[in-house]
């Protein structure tokens, strides 16, 4: 039976800035490589205060820098975070980041280590974790529109199959989705070579063309710059290769599948940077799956569509990740990872309306609390991108 | 049964989407943006996922899928072959 969209609803937090998050996590955040063991040790203490380690902060500089600020910033701000604990080796950034959270309206304390030492912070952030981890469960979800949910995507360990199945469901889904006035993001920047005219052909206006074609250049010097080789094992990845992808240009056209045939490109984003509308952006960013999924996770996307079709794991620990796949070997190998098998697309069993309905029931369910398979199995890969040496 | 499928009817190449498809099987293709079916031998012995020819190719030929180039033949491809890293290239990088 059709999923009566238009009157669909998930079950969600509404958050202190009006956002809604569909998952209540208490994480304890560091701001540099120096911090893991204190924040570890603290969502160790505290049963349900989940730490997020990294392995940076320290020494960047200029855009490198401005982007880890506003990437874990963004990961605290993210309204599927309802507290943040965050912990610094000195107090400066540590309270750059916290009052970046703060903006929400959300509780979030810093603690920097210099001057008390690793036990002491680690009490003092513990019994302030303690205190949100209580007060989190305590809050209700409620009913909220699908326009209120902020919907990502990325594939990832791509085969022939992605292009065929997994990625055109995950375009299916975006045409049911945009006209609701939901609010979704795509990126890959070097994943759309080939391809690239197709993309630019979809954005709404000359203005925003212009810019991810500017995005799209951008990123090519970048790879004219440091190449040693075509890429071939890189872009496409040899599991891509495994997998039967051959070049860049085919990775690509299947890539951009999963943008669906009808929803334009209302605007292009920064990495980690928050769209300040509805409608289907573009982020440019890496297409390494756990640095985009991150990226998505910072610019405040509660919910992410990952198709794969050789079987990518990747979880986050804060983006919920729904793994779509259309490849029957991978459905049959990797069934622990996989959400929603879409396998008989290929064999004609399915429709690509239902394959979009499919995906579209399993984000509603996700979205109501149903973990999916990788937060179930522990994926929690939080990748900071970073543009270049630190000083 | 759907052995392979192929995007668009202007492809030259389709993609296996079943196991342990060996040289000289006959296999069932699906054209899928006009719906329609077809028929081709295997000339390799082709894992999922892989591509096999459904034209022939030349060296400095244009592959196509999705109705849109993919790549140049970088060693003939005669139909039904298996169509990889060994025979194509990207124009790209």
């Amino acid at each position: 039976m059709a999923m009566d969209l238009a009157n669909a609803a998930f079950r969600g937090y509404r958050r202190e800035n009006g956002r809604v998050g569909v998952r209540n996590h208490v994480i304890v955040l560091p701001v540099d490589d120096l911090s893991n063991a204190a924040s570890e040790a603290v969502a160790n203490n505290i049963k349900g205060a989940m730490a997020i380690p990294h392995p940076y902060g320290r020494l960047q500089f200029g855009a490198d820098l401005e982007l880890h600020f506003r990437t874990l910033i963004g990961a605290g701000a993210n309204p599927n975070v309802a507290a943040v604990v965050v912990i610094g080796i000195e107090e400066g950034w540590t309270q750059r980041v916290a009052e970046g959270i703060a903006k929400t309206g959300k509780p979030v304390t810093g603690y920097g280590i210099e001057m008390h030492g690793d036990h002491e912070t680690i009490m003092r952030a513990s019994k302030t974790a303690r205190e949100y981890v209580q007060a989190a469960s305590e809050a209700v979800r409620e009913e909220a529109p699908l326009s209120d949910l902020w919907v990502s995507t990325k594939c990832g360990e791509s085969d022939t199959t992605s292009g065929c199945g997994s990625n055109p469901t995950v375009g299916n889904a975006f045409d049911k989705l945009y006209p609701l006035g939901a609010t979704m993001v795509f990126g890959e920047t070097t994943e759309i070579t080939g391809g690239e005219h197709l993309v630019a052909e979809r954005c709404r206006t000359p203005e925003i063309r212009e810019r991810f074609m500017y995005m799209f250049d951008r990123y090519q010097d970048v790879v004219e710059r440091h190449k040693t080789s075509d890429l071939s094992e890189s872009q496409p990845t040899k599991g891509n290769i495994a997998g039967g992808l051959t070049t860049i240009e085919e990775k690509a056209l299947g890539n951009i599948q999963k943008i669906g045939r009808e929803c334009m490109i209302d605007g292009v984003l920064d990495k980690a940077e928050t769209p300040d509308g509805p409608g289907l952006w573009f982020m440019d960013s890496s297409s390494a799956a756990a640095e985009m999924v991150t990226l998505c996770a910072a610019a405040g996307f509660v919910v992410h569509f990952f198709p794969t079709g050789q079987g990518n794991i990747i979880g986050n620990p804060i983006l919920p990740n729904i793994k779509i796949c259309a490849n029957p070997r991978t459905v049959r190998t990797m069934s622990e990872h996989v959400d929603v098998d879409v396998s008989g697309l290929l064999r004609k069993e399915m429709t690509p309306d239902e394959a979009g309905e499919a995906l579209l029931e399993m984000m509603v369910r996700t979205a109501n609390g149903r973990l999916t398979a990788a937060e179930a199995l522990g994926h929690r890969e939080f990748v900071l991108t970073r543009l270049y040496e630190s000083a | 049964m759907i052995d392979f499928v192929v995007h668009d009817e202007g492809d030259s190449v389709g993609v296996v989407v079943v196991e342990g498809v060996e040289a000289g099987a006959e296999l069932t293709g699906w054209i899928m943006d006009q719906n329609e079916d077809i028929a081709f031998r295997s000339a390799s012995d082709i894992p999922i996922g892989h591509k096999l020819a459904i034209k022939p190719m030349k060296t400095g030929d244009t592959v196509i899928k999705y109705g849109v180039d993919i790549g140049r033949v970088v060693a003939d491809i005669a139909v039904g072959e298996h169509a990889h890293v060994h025979n194509i290239k990207t124009k790209r990088w």
